[in-house]
């Protein structure tokens, strides 16, 4: 018990240490960094939670896909913060009011967790599926069985979001030159060369 | 547990720990004196013969050498992120070590969710490039650094699928299990690596491309970048990203090992053959894998960049993510899929 006590205090120090780091940094990048330390302290947190599946998810998904298009932009942008702080005064009541909305929302879950128990349901796949199924196995029959059908139009929701995107950046530049395979694959010998017999002292016209 | 439990626990895991890590870096020097022996047997040169019998000892005088030089660090650097990066790419490339079976029982940690941990860890690899490609402050370092994160994320995807194809067949994220599923009365032949023969190859060409190796080295391309993201990099810390490099390198080996060709299972499944200790096995077929990356690197010319993305997006992301459907599909209608 006093080792889990011990590395929960290790990886919520970190996290919350890290948290403060990203928006006390000077260096945009530094900054992003920091934000991967907190990502892959908060999935330690799940694993010391029993829930090792999402905290691997979290890893490949926010850390290893996110995280680094993130750092892309940040790099290649050259983002100077010194201006971005400029208006730090003039934003302060609005940043501290959205702050404020969390804490308190965060406080009303966890409130109603400690004083009513039962009114937060158990985990969902552990009561459909039995406490002996693993963390992946349960999360799997949630939403691939149970909730299929809410799953299915979460994904083309996504998928909507994703032509919309496509859409909006797409654009057709004329004049330049595109490789097509298959087009290259298709040619043969007679479509590309031609034998000319050239007659002596007359030559031919191309 | 009382404390001394804890200890006695925590001391065994590091002793494992070692162990398996000294075990991996005599291995992984031999692996690379492989590399050049058969990139030289394929250009008919003799390769590094000089140090020792044959040049055996050849990776050993380059670690000393390594170790000896002076590290410099360019003056416009990010000092503490320049040293960083080569720490974590190799400590990284390391850890993936932790969850992979040698034998039966064999492993330091065998958790339930092995491969997705090996998955997320193979993808943090990509910030050590990033960061080294960042903070040595130089165009041609930060250049590779972009092509190379660029690939490995392109990559991951198809290899996300492949091996959710495995998992669909062997029902299980445990790698121990998976080469369990793998154990039948077919010796090699009910390995994954013939039922899902296309996967099999999707994965090997996804690990050259992961792994940064030839064809798909263009995050080093001598011609166009010197070394890429290492390039201003000297002493230790470039070793620390050759060793990662290679590391991780071993890890897809063992990873197209216990995924595809059975793992520590006998080829053949009756008795002298199975009496052959399991982590025999198990290095054999990983230096098979390490052969055929080598062949590779010696045979075939590099790609050129949008080769390389047009293959990763428009023909593997397609290819897995159909056999995906089609062995969900299979598995389902035959009654075939585990735990159904």
């Amino acid at each position: 018990m006093t080792a889990a006590a011990a590395f929960f205090y290790l990886f919520a120090s970190l996290a919350v240490a890290s948290g403060f780091m990203v928006i006390a940094a000077r260096n945009p990048v530094t900054s992003v960094l920091f934000l991967i330390l907190a990502f892959v302290n908060a999935a330690g947190l799940f694993v010391m939670m029993g829930a090792e599946f999402l905290a691997m998810i979290l890893v490949v998904v926010y850390v290893g896909a996110v995280a680094v298009l993130f750092l892309f932009v940040v790099m290649m942008l050259d983002v100077d913060f010194a201006a971005l702080r400029q208006g730090f005064q003039r934003y302060l009541p609005i940043g501290g009011l959205i702050g404020a909305i969390f804490l308190i929302e965060l406080l009303l879950v966890v409130g109603t967790w400690t004083i009513d128990p039962g009114l937060v349901q158990a985990p969902l796949g552990r009561a459909a599926h039995g406490e002996t199924a693993t963390n992946t196995e349960a999360l799997g029959r949630v939403l691939y069985t149970d909730y299929v059908y809410a799953f299915q139009i979460a994904g083309l929701i996504l998928l909507v979001a994703m032509i919309g995107a496509i859409v909006l950046t797409l654009r057709e530049r004329t004049g330049v030159k595109r490789q097509n395979i298959s087009v290259q694959n298709a040619r043969t010998q007679t479509m590309a060369v031609d034998t000319i017999k050239v007659p002596s002292r007359q030559g031919v016209e191309v | 547990m009382t404390f001394w439990e804890v200890l006695g626990t925590v001391l065994l895991i590091a002793l494992k720990s070692f162990v398996l890590l000294a075990a991996l870096l005599v291995f992984i020097a031999y692996a690379l004196l492989a590399d050049r022996k058969i990139w030289a047997a394929v250009q008919l040169r003799r390769g590094p013969n000089v140090v020792g019998p044959w040049g055996l000892f050849q990776s050993f005088a380059d670690l000393l050498k390594f170790v000896l030089k002076e590290p410099v660090i360019p003056a416009g650097a990010n000092k503490a992120i320049y040293l960083l990066a080569p720490l974590v790419f190799a400590m990284l490339a390391l850890a993936s070590w932790a969850v992979i079976p040698l034998a039966d029982g064999w492993a330091i940690a065998d958790i339930n969710v092995g491969i997705t941990y090996i998955f997320a860890i193979s993808s943090l690899g990509v910030y050590g490039v990033i960061m080294g490609g960042w903070a040595s402050n130089s165009k041609y370092a930060f250049l590779g650094a972009l092509r190379s994160a660029a690939q490995m994320i392109s990559y991951e995807v198809s290899l996300g699928f492949v091996i959710i194809c495995v998992l669909l067949c062997a029902g299980s994220l445990n790698l121990s299990r998976i080469v369990m599923a793998q154990d039948t009365a077919l010796g090699l032949f009910g390995w994954y690596w013939l039922w899902l023969f296309p996967m099999f190859g999707v994965f090997f060409v996804s690990a050259l491309a992961e792994t940064n190796r030839p064809p798909f080295d263009l995050p080093e391309a001598e011609s166009e970048l010197v070394a890429g993201y290492m390039v201003e990099y000297s002493s230790t810390p470039y070793l620390l990203f050759m060793l990662g490099e290679y590391v991780a390198i071993m890890t897809m080996c063992a990873l197209g090992t216990v995924l595809f060709l059975g793992g520590w299972l006998s080829p053949i499944p009756f008795v002298p053959f199975t009496w052959v200790p399991g982590v025999i096995w198990f290095a054999l077929k990983a230096s098979f894998l390490f052969f055929m990356i080598a062949m590779v690197k010696a045979m075939v010319p590099r790609y050129r960049y949008d080769q390389l993305m047009r293959l990763g997006w428009k023909v593997f992301l397609p290819l897995s993510l159909i056999s995906v459907v089609v062995v969900a599909f299979v598995l389902k209608l035959t009654g075939l899929a585990p735990g159904a």
